[in-house]
């Protein structure tokens, strides 16, 4: 959904932001730009900064330094209620005085727009959000998904330039919360208002998200789409959190194209200057299991199985190296037979599998 | 529940029963008392009553007491809630112990001592003692009650809604008027009748504070009461009792309304 091959502006522009609380930062010297029209997915484990993030976006929270711009503009001096931004809570916070009705169009009342528009605007978003017929309901006679909808059409029907949600999903059930991330993202195609979602599922910024920022203890690791999060990962703690990920640690060789390690020199790409130290970082999927040595071309690391998982599409298997390190391998479960535990194996992968961290 | 109940708890219920309510009976039914004599049975009437309608001065006590009551009620509700939403919202603001001490200190504090600072006040300040100083007065005696009502309510109420209305595009006032106030209401109507009932009954700080043109209903009965009780006393207590009785039902009867509506602000 990242609109490529247009050089647009960014929408919002965050300038080392920093915010601390009690001298503990929260966000700390954050950079960021999110670009108009995107699914934007803001990941990071629970603390370390996410909601914070958005909250000094709605303007809840002043940053302690740096700016946020939308359209090149400071917007430090806009409170909440003035900038053209809506949220979705996590608890939803819908008012419980009112109607369905009357809580999708309080922030439109607040515009001293005409009633008949109002009326309009409201049944629209209703309908957009198969709420029709519940208007007259109060929250509490809601289901937890209606009423997650009901909170969703509050903030939307404001036609704000950015939706700020805050782990919207994570009151639902498993199910429901796959449909939704569906519909959410069909939503922001149909609706083409910039999406900022706040989540600690990485499962979930993938489905939904156009580009991710991965964020850990206030800090920024990485932002970029799905893919190359997950292909490409700048850090062994950004490999790791998203997925699972094995690990061999080594020298890089000359020319940058082998890593040392001790189970021999392994063919890589990329690997950077001779003589640093440099990690592989590999997907369980991108290892084949053998049972005899492969004769070239491939790289190729005995081992012995200790564990084999069935988990239904895949098969997950441990192999432990002569190190004594763990190597995690998947396999899909295509009828081929699966090794047992104690099986002698090697570890089978081309240069091309994994990729080399600095960090 | 009947069949679980021993002779021993029916008699302690029936026993505290009486003991806060036949004064209570007695007063009303002698004020239907016929005779001049308060102790003595006259059958039935409505004398005392009809007495009453034409006892002016009475009646401008009557009168002067529901305006103090309604006017000190509404201002210290007003007040007593802004200091409940700053003592609950602020967090931790420098000096909030000491503010929220000093809101609490009235209500420990001796009637005497505070009527007596009032009357200084009053005095220092060369201001005629009447209808405004008692008002005054009991505003400040009330104020603190409110908050605590309200405080209790507020401290169980969703930040997250007020800040959902702000980010709807209201400014912070009326997001409190619009959202956080309907969903206190009860707790502010509580707050309202629980200072007007304590105005309508101070006789205490209403003698020190009050002035010849301004003799309250408590300070009248009061001083009716040395020269002998007539029975018209009993009549104009019984009215009392039934206007807040009444009151206090119609409450009850509304917070009981707004749970059934599975409005959290009943709950709290
Ligand atoms: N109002 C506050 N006062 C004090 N500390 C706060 C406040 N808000 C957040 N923090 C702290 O700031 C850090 C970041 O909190 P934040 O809520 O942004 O994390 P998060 O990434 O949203 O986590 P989660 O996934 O658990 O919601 C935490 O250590 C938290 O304790
Ligand atoms: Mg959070």
């Amino acid at each position: 959904m990242a609109k490529t091959g247009h050089a647009a502006a960014a929408l919002i522009r965050i300038e080392a932001v920093s915010k601390s609380f009690g001298g503990i930062p929260a966000v700390d010297d954050l950079s960021l730009d999110i670009m108009d029209d995107e699914f934007f997915a803001l990941l990071g484990p629970s603390g370390c900064g996410k909601t914070t993030l958005l909250r000094m976006l709605a303007g809840f929270e002043v940053p302690d330094s740096g700016r946020i711009l939308l359209d090149g503009t400071d917007i430090a001096p806009l409170p909440p209620h003035r900038r053209p931004f809506n949220m979705m809570f996590q608890s939803y916070a819908l008012f419980p005085h009112l109607t369905v009705e009357g809580n999708v169009a309080f922030g439109l009342k607040q515009e001293n727009l005409s009633r008949d528009e109002i009326a309009g605007r409201v049944a629209e978003m209703l309908a957009l959000l198969r709420l029709q017929g519940m208007g007259a309901r109060k929250p509490d006679q809601l289901s937890g998904g209606q009423r997650q909808r009901v909170a969703l059409a509050r903030a939307l029907v404001k036609r704000p330039r950015l939706l700020l949600l805050d782990e919207p999903l994570a009151a639902l059930d498993k199910k429901l919360r796959a449909e939704t991330q569906f519909e959410l993202v069909a939503l922001q195609r149909k609706l083409r208002t910039t999406f900022v979602i706040v989540t600690h599922d990485q499962d979930e910024a993938m489905i939904v998200a156009g580009r991710i920022a991965v964020m850990n203890r206030g800090r920024l690791e990485q932002v970029g789409s799905p893919a190359e999060i997950y292909e490409r990962p700048k850090s062994r703690w950004v490999a790791g959190f998203i997925g699972d990920i094995n690990l061999l640690e080594g020298k890089v060789g000359k020319g940058g194209t082998t890593l040392d390690t001790v189970h021999g020199a392994i063919r890589v790409t990329n690997a950077g200057s001779a003589g640093t130290t440099a990690w592989l970082a590999l997907r369980p999927e991108k290892i084949a299991l053998a049972m005899k040595k492969p004769r070239s071309g491939r790289n190729a690391v005995p081992g012995v199985v200790t564990e084999i998982g069935y988990l239904g599409d895949i098969s997950l298997c441990k192999v432990r190296l002569a190190n004594g390190a763990v190597m995690q391998v998947s396999m899909p479960n295509s009828g081929a037979e699966l090794p047992s535990a104690g099986a002698k194996v090697w570890l089978v992968w081309p240069a091309t599998a994994g990729v080399v961290l600095k960090q | 529940m009947l069949r679980g109940m021993s002779t021993f708890n029916v008699v302690a219920v029936a026993f505290g029963l009486a003991f806060l309510y036949l004064p209570i009976l007695i007063l009303v039914v002698y004020s239907f008392n016929h005779s001049q004599l308060v102790t003595v049975w006259g059958g039935w009437s409505l004398r005392w009553y009809r007495e009453l309608l034409h006892d002016e001065a009475m009646l401008s006590s009557v009168w002067i007491s529901l305006r103090v009551a309604a006017l000190s009620a509404t201002v210290a509700t007003v007040l007593g809630t802004l200091a409940a939403a700053a003592l609950t919202r602020f967090g931790r603001f420098r000096g909030r112990l000491l503010f929220s001490g000093m809101i609490y200190a009235p209500l420990v504090m001796p009637e005497v001592i505070t009527g007596l600072a009032l009357l200084l006040l009053f005095v220092a300040l060369d201001a005629d003692r009447g209808f405004w100083t008692v008002t005054i007065a009991h505003t400040t005696l009330t104020m603190c009650f409110v908050t605590i009502v309200v405080q209790s309510r507020l401290i169980g109420f969703d930040r997250s809604l007020e800040e959902a209305a702000w980010d709807l595009g209201c400014a912070p006032w009326k997001a409190f008027l619009v959202v956080t106030l309907p969903l206190i209401a009860p707790a502010v109507a509580a707050g309202w009748l629980l200072a007007f009932a304590l105005s309508l009954d101070d006789l205490v700080i209403a003698s020190f504070t009050s002035g010849p043109g301004a003799t309250t209903l408590p300070l009248r009965i009061y001083s009716q009461v040395r020269l002998g009780v007539k029975p018209e006393i009993n009549a104009i207590c019984t009215i009392l009792i039934a206007v807040v009785a009444l009151a206090t039902v119609a409450l009850s009867l509304a917070a009981k309304r707004s749970a059934l509506r599975g409005d959290p602000a009943a709950q709290g």
